[in-house]
Order: structure tokens, then C-alpha cells, then sequence
């Protein structure tokens, strides 16, 4: 479904050029893909290399075998690649009915638009016609905007450490959330993250640190390292160094 | 009414045809219908251009709509109208101005609107600014209101300038006694090399008096806007004043937000914001599948809804 060819993507510093993605090979075809790894390994850059927020300094990127690297972010958003954001906007005037509303394409029912709420665990009537401003919580922005991927119910949906920002009691709803949608989808999830609970109902985990994919597999092939490795004392231990 | 007077009246009052209610509608400087009620009485003045709106105390639940439509190229039109609103009354009052240029020459429209809510009353004011038409002349709009408001008054004005005004200047004065609340939520949108300026003057002078002053504005093409807003607190008061506002363009604005606290016991608070659409915004539109300028329409609307 989705393929990365030789990613690369390089930023210029002070300090001179820095490769933050290095060459990049992968294939996501399985339902509900974890990519864990430590911070500042690249895990937010590849998915917006995916959508199309950042542009690759070189490499490919094939959907459903298109080559979708030179599509803006709309082109890709309309071939079905979603993506919520590790720190939602606000919007000033826009309501919660009116960012479903625009997630699913054209105005729906006040029902529909209340379901996809109710799925990340808000109660609609609260919120429907709440502003996105500063009034809600970053948890409650959060919940937003997986309500709206819901909403858009695309092939390919990506989210950036869904769980961040989401207390402990939301967190357990937020995993009933991502395995009712692996049910149902009919495409792929790809999620970022760092929790142990997400990891374990993925199908497939990809270790990307440093820029690399340094491991990728089944969770009996990638948990058990991952979770024995001193991963984060020696990437620590090399910046100290 | 013919067709172009009935697509004013639309965009200035909301009106599909002769409103309910207590009305006053004035076409080219003319009376062109008038109609009042049991309650409501409109009178036009002798001295001068204008009309008085006479409430009766305790009226609840009624309207009046007073739009103006200007169609006539080169009128410069001026009126004073007033609102006497008795005691424990609730109204709701549509204003507006609608300024169809088909000529050369510039057309004026200057309303004079004097408040005096009194004592419990309660009113929702609602006025929109709006010029169009295919003319060269200049579409000018110069709003003065002026409120006076008794014990416990309540006034929420909403005041909404959009489209194709070239140049107005709006001037909003208020003085609350005890308990009286102001609400202002002002709109607007300039665009080409249109100019608007805003001034508030707010005197809260009554025991728990309170005021809300708050603009939202976008200012596109090289248009240049204004904004001064003046709250005085000269009693055990709460005010805030807001600006917010968004540049596209080669927009300009000038916010001066300014509070004066006359009494220890005043609370006055004022925020102002400019700045273009945040990148991030039009973005995380665009990965829901919108174009860069229909996310830009869709913050654009909603900030102004």
C-alpha cells in the first residue's frame, strides 16, 4: 500500500548539514503498524514526508503503487492519506461540527458527526459546537483530532504520538479507540508511538532511530529486544560522549 | 419594492421581504415604508433627518428593523435616529446600510444612533455595513452610536462591516450606570485599498458595571484599518477589550487598546493579537483534503462567523 524508496532528508544547521532521515527503505501493507523509537530519531519527519508536509531531499514514495512524491499535501489528503497532528491547531471561529464537517468531505448529520465524538470518548453534546480555540484542553484537542481521521475514514491514516497529552483513564479508551478501528478499517494504521500497550496491538513494529529503521517485525520478533535493550542510557550516553 | 432594493435590504437586514413587526425603511435619503405597533412608535424628527423610536416600558419580545439603502450615486445622506427603550423592555433592533454604487461619484451614508436604554431593559442591536455595485464612486459609511444605559441596562451590539465599504469611520460611545452590561462584538473585513477605523470610548461609571468590547478583523489587499478602544473605569467596574486581528496580503492594521482606572476597584483588561493565518492552520486544513485557498476561506469564514 505504502512504500518508502531510499528517503532522505537532510536540514541545514549552524553546525552544517544534518541528516535527520537516512535513506529510509520500507513497505507498510499490514492493518495497524507501530513505528517506535527514540526521540529525535525521525519518526515525526517520516510522517510528514508521508503527507506531504516535508519533502524529502531525495528517495520515493509509492501509494497504492503511485508515485505520490512530487502531490501537495491536498492531492495526497484526497487520495486517501490522513494524518492527526502530535500537537492539534486551534482555530479561532471554526467549531468542532464544522472540522468534522470539512475531515468527512461535506456537511453531515448532527447524529453521524456526535458518533465520531462519542468514539474517542466525548460527549457530543458537550462539544459539537465548542470553538477549536484555546478554551479546550490539549487532551480534548487530541481527541479531536482522531474524531476527525475517524470522520475521514481513509486508507492510510497516520497519527503522531496519539497518546500524548491524554491522561491515564483516556489513555485506556484511547486503546478501545485504535482497536475498534483496526476492526473496522479497511486500510492502514500507522502509529507513532512510545506505549508499550499501543505497540502490542500492532501488527507490525518499526524501530526507527537516528534516521534508520533499525528493526522491524512482528512484536514477538521486535518487543522483546526493544523492551531489554539499554537503548535509551547509550543513545544518552553517546550525546554525552 | 423593486429587485435591488429587496437584495439591499437582504444584505444589510437579513430581510427576504417587508419585516414583521415595527419598521422604518429609508431608500435614497426617502421614507419608503414605515409601520409601528402598540408598543413601538416611530416618529420622524422635525429639526432634522432622522426618526425617534419610541419603546414602550416592559415591551417584550418585539422588533424593529430601520435599514437604509443608498443607490443613488453622489447622496450624501445624514441621520440622526434615536431609541428611547422603557424600562424592562426586550427588544431586538436591526440597523444597517446598504450602499449600491452605479456611478462615479462618491455615496455617503452617515447614521447618527442615539441609545437611551433604561432601567432592566434589554437590548440585542444588530447592524451591518455593505457596499457593492459597479460604479467608480467612492462607498462611504460613518457609523456614530451612542448608548446611554439606566441601572441593570443590557445591550448586546453586534456591528458587521464585510464587503465593499471603501471607507468608514465608527464611532461607538458608551456610559453604563449600576449594573449595566455592554456587549460589543464588531466584524469586519476590508479588502483593495479600503480604510476602516474603529473608536470605542466605554465609561463605566455605575457600581458593577461591565463591558465587553471585542473586534475581529481581516485586512486584505492594501487595505488599512484602525482600531482604538477606550474603556474608563470609573467605579467598581469590570472591562475587557479585545482585537484580534488577521493580515493577508498587504493588509495594515493599527490596534490602540487603551484602559484608564479611575476607581481602586476597577478590573480592565485588554488583549490584542495581529498577525497573518498561522501556517500550521492552513496546513492541517489541507491534510483534510482542502486547497490552500479554500483552507485559507475556511479560517477566514469562521474567524468572522
Amino acid at each position: 500500500m505504502l512504500e518508502l524508496q531510499d528517503i532522505c532528508f537532510q536540514v541545514n544547521e549552524d553546525s552544517g548539514e544534518k541528516e535527520i532521515l537516512k535513506h529510509v527503505n520500507l513497505k507498510i501493507e499490514d492493518s495497524f503498524v507501530a513505528i517506535t523509537g527514540p526521540n529525535g530519531g525521525g519518526k515525526s519527519t517520516m510522517a510528514k514526508v508521508i503527507a506531504g508536509i516535508v519533502k524529502p531531499t531525495s528517495g520515493k514514495i509509492l501509494f497504492n503503487g503511485e508515485d505520490i512524491t512530487d502531490l501537495s499535501i491536498t492531492e495526497r489528503a484526497k487520495k486517501g492519506i490522513s494524518f492527526a497532528f502530535q500537537q492539534p491547531v486551534r482555530f479561532k471561529g471554526l467549531t468542532v461540527l464544522d472540522l468534522i464537517n470539512l475531515a468527512h468531505g461535506e456537511p453531515i448529520s448532527l447524529n453521524r458527526a456526535c458518533k465520531y465524538l462519542s468514539e474517542v470518548g466525548l460527549c457530543a453534546k458537550d462539544y459539537i459546537h465548542r470553538e477549536v480555540n484555546a478554551s479546550l484542553s490539549g487532551g480534548e484537542l487530541k481527541r479531536i483530532e482522531i474524531a476527525m481521521i475517524i470522520a475521514r475514514g481513509t486508507k492510510l491514516s497516520i497519527f503522531d504520538e496519539p497518546e500524548a497529552g491524554i491522561d491515564l483513564w483516556s489513555f485506556n479508551n484511547l486503546i478501545r479507540v485504535f482497536e475498534g478501528m483496526r476492526e473496522k478499517i479497511d486500510g492502514s494504521l500507522l502509529i507513532i508511538s512510545h506505549q508499550e500497550r499501543i505497540l502490542n496491538i500492532a501488527d507490525k513494529i518499526i524501530v526507527l532511530a537516528d534516521g534508520e529503521v533499525r528493526a522491524q517485525g512482528t512484536k514477538e520478533e521486535v518487543l522483546p529486544e526493544l523492551l531489554t535493550s539499554s537503548q535509551a542510557c547509550s543513545t544518552l550516553m553517546d550525546k554525552v560522549v | 419594492m423593486d429587485q435591488l432594493q429587496m437584495h439591499m435590504l437582504e444584505k444589510v437586514a437579513d430581510l427576504h421581504s417587508v419585516p414583521e413587526g415595527a419598521y422604518n425603511i429609508r431608500d435614497n435619503g426617502q421614507l419608503a415604508g414605515r409601520n409601528t405597533t402598540a408598543n413601538i412608535d416611530i416618529v420622524s424628527k422635525s429639526d432634522k433627518p432622522g426618526i425617534d423610536i419610541i419603546i414602550k416600558p416592559g415591551t417584550k419580545n418585539e422588533s424593529v428593523h430601520i435599514p437604509v439603502i443608498v443607490s443613488q450615486s453622489g447622496l450624501k445622506d445624514l441621520v440622526y435616529n434615536d431609541f428611547i427603550i422603557g424600562d424592562d423592555a426586550d427588544v431586538t433592533i436591526v440597523a444597517g446600510c446598504g450602499i449600491h454604487c452605479g456611478g462615479a461619484e462618491t455615496s455617503e451614508h452617515d447614521g447618527v444612533h442615539t441609545f437611551h436604554i433604561g432601567k432592566n431593559a434589554k437590548v440585542k442591536y444588530v447592524e451591518k455595513h455593505y457596499g457593492e455595485g459597479e460604479g467608480t464612486g467612492e462607498r462611504i459609511l460613518n457609523p456614530t452610536t451612542i448608548i446611554y444605559m439606566d441601572e441593570n441596562g443590557y445591550m448586546e451590539m453586534e456591528t458587521t462591516q464585510i464587503k465593499g465599504v471603501d471607507s468608514t469611520i465608527r464611532d461607538t460611545r458608551a456610559e453604563l450606570k449600576d449594573g449595566a452590561t455592554l456587549i460589543i462584538k464588531e466584524k469586519i473585513m476590508t479588502h483593495e485599498k479600503q480604510y476602516a477605523e474603529t473608536n470605542f470610548q466605554v465609561d463605566l461609571n455605575g457600581v458593577g458595571s461591565t463591558a465587553n468590547v471585542v473586534s475581529r478583523s481581516v485586512a486584505k489587499g492594501s487595505s488599512s484599518q484602525v482600531f482604538n478602544s477606550r474603556i474608563c473605569g470609573n467605579s467598581e467596574c469590570y472591562g475587557h477589550t479585545e482585537c484580534d486581528a488577521i493580515l493577508m496580503d498587504e493588509g495594515h492594521v493599527n490596534a490602540i487598546p487603551s484602559l484608564e482606572a479611575n476607581h481602586l476597584e476597577a478590573s480592565l483588561i485588554h488583549e490584542a493579537a495581529i498577525g497573518k493565518i498561522a501556517g500550521e492552520q492552513i496546513i492541517k486544513l489541507m491534510t483534510l483534503g482542502l486547497t490552500e485557498q479554500e483552507a485559507e476561506e475556511q479560517i477566514i469564514n469562521g474567524f468572522l462567523k
